[in-house]
């Protein structure tokens, strides 16, 4: 299916004291409608940035999109005004934040907030917004939803608040969905119920789904394609099975390494965690080489010559990675 | 098993407000506050149809020491000192809540667009609030009323243009702390316009340390209404207890109740409306609400 949303060459650039970071550089992705991606790495790879790119909310100053395209339904979101850019947000984009406890306006009554979302972008009237908010929240699975209208956000618990997120999120029934983290900040159970609700509106509504996390196993159980970020670069993509069962990439290996259960091994149960030595580079000590180099078990002098290219390693599967393409 | 609606434990929000008043309630000197507050707003509302006597009219012999023909004497000219008070409150209650209003409408006018925008927007208003507030502020207000006519209005205006400098600070600091919290961004991903994030969303975000300054200002405003009064520069046409201080002050050794009375009323007042700050300072503080 033709993909709904498309970045093209994304690079976002942020001045700093000590010069001009690329916090992403040249990020290629797609999503299709009822697909969802998911966008993995650990903290500080990009994987937000490339969240707040699309919804053109880098701050600025110092944050800055140099270069690329931005494409929803053809038409390149880094071209349009800051008004038009409005109406997309929340309405044809729609984005739900790692900590729900944070990401409600404390002083509102949560419907209202539901609503509000509705009528900026529906223009329909208070009642039928309000109608359309309690219908919202019936379908994210909020009990008795008509009388938790009237409650606060603090009234809620941090699962209940994630839904009502998210019931605001979809209230415009967004062609796009951004869920950065989503459930970090709740326990497990609920974490489940989350995931499961999001498999279902995907289903239903046929939205597409961008969901950026750090934990494999999240990754495994609720995408169907994955992008694999390490220091503002793409290191691979495929679709999930194929990325879990054949990691091309000695980061994705070792990220995969890092969420056990993955691979269950009847015989390693209880073998310990394998963790990738080293962390994050500093964005300013990047060199245009490759910049998982001094952590990766296979570092070759190819390595730190040239910048690995994205290569195909399999049907919808591509790697950039020196190592992956001698190594099989 | 069936699939059974949970009924949420609902904490209805008059309930926020509840909760609120218990922190207010258990304050002994916010409750004196505003049991005293009560009874100057009794005063304020139905005093000159209990008491009409006209203030300016000499009713009696000039000096009158009270208890003796009046409740509380009379002045120089022979003013019942008790009718002064009664009619007097609605301009000083008046004056107090104008000049509030005005300030907090420059104030946080002021403060919201420095602590939105930042930059050189900030930079700009906060020289300006700088200014502003190392004026002298009774000689600003005095020489503000000197060059228009001292009228009520007058007066109104220059207390507010002496004291909006904290409001807009106040302002300022609460927006640079809510404007990076996590709902600012939420919201913007929903679509909010800066005006919708400024006015609907960190200002609301942002009430309780105003309403505490607000009420504060209210004592501050009257203590300048009732100084520039004093000093001769009140509204020659309303009757206020600074105006009769003043008018009174010659003859302070002669008729002492002339001028303790109305000063005793301004002091009730300003400590009605001080406790009640206090008060409202512990039951909104954030720190003490509920998550």
């Amino acid at each position: 299916m033709d993909p709904v949303l498309k970045i093209e060459d994304l690079c976002v650039d942020f001045e700093t004291r000590r010069g001009l970071l690329r916090v992403l550089d040249h990020i290629n992705l797609h999503v299709a409608p009822g697909e969802s991606l998911g966008v993995v790495g650990e903290s500080g790879c990009g994987k937000s940035m490339t969240a707040l790119s699309i919804m053109r909310l880098i701050p600025s100053p110092p944050g800055r999109i140099s270069e690329g395209r931005v494409l929803l339904k053809e038409k390149n979101l880094l071209g349009i005004s800051e008004k038009q850019m409005r109406d997309v947000r929340g309405n044809e984009i729609s984005m739900i934040f790692q900590e729900p406890m944070t990401s409600l306006n404390p002083v509102f009554k949560v419907g209202m907030q539901i609503s509000e979302n509705i009528q900026r972008h529906q223009g329909v009237s208070k009642s039928e917004a309000k109608e359309r908010a309690i219908q919202m929240m019936r379908a994210v699975r909020i009990p008795a939803a008509n009388r938790r209208i009237r409650q606060y956000p603090h009234e809620l618990s941090g699962g209940m608040r994630q839904r009502v997120m998210i019931a605001m999120a979809l209230s415009c029934e967004p062609s796009v969905l951004i869920a950065d983290e989503p459930t970090t900040a709740l326990d497990v159970t609920v974490q489940a119920q989350i995931f499961d609700l999001l498999q279902d509106i995907k289903e239903r509504m046929n939205t597409a789904i961008i969901l950026i996390t750090h934990d494999m196993g999240v990754i495994a159980e609720v995408t169907q394609r994955v992008v694999v970020m390490y220091a503002g670069h793409k290191v691979e993509e495929g679709p999930v099975r194929e990325i879990i069962d054949n990691p091309r990439h000695p980061y994705t290996q070792g990220l995969i390494g890092c969420a056990p259960h993955l691979k269950a091994d009847p015989g390693q149960v209880r073998a310990a965690l394998k963790e990738i030595p080293g962390v994050v580079p500093d964005l300013s000590q990047l060199d245009g080489k490759c910049p998982f180099r001094p952590r990766c078990p296979q570092v070759m002098p190819r390595c730190s010559e040239h910048m690995p290219s994205e290569t195909k390693a399999g049907k919808d599967h591509f790697v950039a990675c020196w190592a992956a393409g001698v190594a099989r | 098993m069936r699939k059974q609606e949970l009924q949420p434990a609902t904490i209805e929000p008059s309930r926020r407000f509840f909760e609120a008043w218990l922190m207010f309630a258990s304050n002994k000197a916010a409750l004196l506050g505003l049991a005293l507050g009560m009874v100057i707003a009794f005063v304020t509302i139905f005093g000159p149809t209990i008491y009409p006597t006209d203030p300016y009219e000499m009713v009696t012999s000039p000096m009158s020491p009270p208890g003796e023909e009046l409740l509380l004497g009379s002045d120089y000219l022979g003013r019942d000192i008790l009718a002064g008070i009664v009619h007097g409150a609605r301009t000083t209650v008046l004056v107090g809540f104008a000049a509030t209003m005005f300030t907090l409408i420059i104030g946080i006018t002021i403060g919201v667009l420095a602590g939105f925008y930042g930059g050189w927007v900030e930079n700009l208003l906060m020289r300006v609030t700088e200014f502003f507030q190392v004026l002298p502020g009774l000689l600003l207000a005095m020489v503000l009323v000197a060059l228009f006519s001292p009228g009520i209005l007058t007066i109104i205006f220059a207390i507010g243009v002496v004291t909006w400098t904290p409001v807009a600070r106040l302002t300022r600091a609460e927006f640079l702390k809510i404007k990076e919290r996590e709902f600012v961004m939420a919201e913007r991903a929903m679509g909010a316009t800066n005006a919708s994030i400024m006015w609907r969303v960190i200002l609301p975000n942002s009430m309780p340390p105003l309403i505490v300054a607000a009420t504060l200002g209210v004592g501050v405003a009257i203590l300048f209404e009732a100084a520039l009064s004093f000093l001769g520069l009140g509204d020659p046409n309303t009757y206020s207890w600074g105006y009769m201080i003043g008018a009174s002050r010659d003859f302070i050794w002669d008729t002492w109740w002339a001028v303790t009375f109305p000063g005793i009323a301004i002091f009730l007042t300003v400590l009605s409306i001080s406790l009640i700050g206090d008060g409202l300072n512990d039951a909104l503080n954030p720190k003490l609400r509920l998550a």
